[in-house]
């Protein structure tokens, strides 16, 4: 599930997966389902997904930081300038490609 | 240890007191089964205390008066801060983000309050309160004009959001009128609210 980062680099276009899992996760609601841009990679980190649960947090994760535009995430609730960005840390299991 | 007022749950600045009982309980356990050594989560206060922004400060000066500095730190913080004697917290990664006359950053932690301690210190209580970390995404010029910074249009506003294991610093634009200013002195320019991005760096005198 998700994509590997190995496997994408900067300027490919990823979509969020829009999912709400029971466990603990770093993917804001806001992002789920919206499409943006890798903007870079770092990692891979331990999985906070595992270890906020007693877990070892392997596998890793890539973490992929992907730019949104605020009109694709908040749409007319947007209110301010057109052009302005939204960057957000993604773990690379959480993305599909665009 | 635990049970002395100076322990470390009762520093925060916690409303209320069922909290900071919570908070006793849980280091107790922490420390019950060796999780965490007895004075661990002190020191770790003592050292993130000991840190002020005037740490981040002296990066930004150095980055803006030594352009292969500034390449360093923006490819890699961690091995670049080190350089002037900074030793990053292990726990995450440190990312650079420039603000330049037509890019402006903003800095925020909509999950929790993630924020670079090992060269700011400790947050502001803003930083940590849900008006600033639901408005910062939705609204960031309205957020910034309230600190006083008004953007033009011209301006794009890239906000960050600092979900998981890279803390963001901003390496504000530098004022103009600082041309030839010693490092030391351009240091005193960079604010807090500059490296979060809710500021500019102060012109000179």
């Amino acid at each position: 599930m998700g994509v590997d980062a190995r496997e994408i680099q900067v300027g490919d276009v990823v979509g969020v997966r829009d999912e709400t899992p029971a466990h603990h996760h770093r993917t804001p609601w806001f992002v789920k389902g919206k499409t943006g841009r890798i903007a870079s990679i770092s990692g891979p980190f331990l999985n906070p997904e595992s270890r906020a649960h007693g877990g070892d947090g392997l596998p890793k994760r890539h973490l992929c930081s992907v730019e949104f535009k605020q009109v694709d995430i908040w749409g007319g609730r947007y209110c301010e300038n057109d052009g302005d960005r939204l960057l957000v840390d993604i773990y690379e299991h959480w993305l599909e490609p665009g | 240890m635990s049970d002395t007022p100076a322990h470390p749950g009762l520093q925060h600045h916690v409303p209320l007191p069922g909290r900071a009982k919570r908070a006793i309980a849980i280091h107790r356990l922490l420390v019950s089964k060796n999780i965490v050594g007895p004075d661990e989560v002190r020191e770790t206060i003592d050292r993130a205390r000991r840190r002020t922004p005037a740490d981040g400060a002296r990066v930004v000066a150095r980055a803006w008066t030594d352009p292969a500095f500034k390449a360093r730190l923006m490819a890699d913080a961690r091995p670049a801060v080190f350089e002037l004697g900074y030793r990053l917290s292990r726990d995450a990664e440190l990312a650079v983000v420039e603000n330049t006359d037509r890019l402006h950053h903003l800095v925020v932690c909509t999950l929790c309050s993630c924020y670079p301690t090992s060269l700011l210190g400790q947050p502001p209580d803003w930083y940590k309160s849900f008006a600033y970390r639901q408005r910062a995404v939705v609204e960031p010029r309205a957020v910034m004009r309230e600190f006083g910074l008004h953007l033009g249009e011209d301006v794009v506003v890239r906000v960050v959001d600092s979900t998981a294991d890279l803390r963001y610093l901003v390496l504000p634009r530098r004022p103009n009128g600082s041309e030839g200013m010693p490092e030391a002195e351009l240091a005193e320019l960079v604010t807090r609210d500059s490296m979060i991005g809710v500021g500019q760096a102060r012109n000179p005198a």
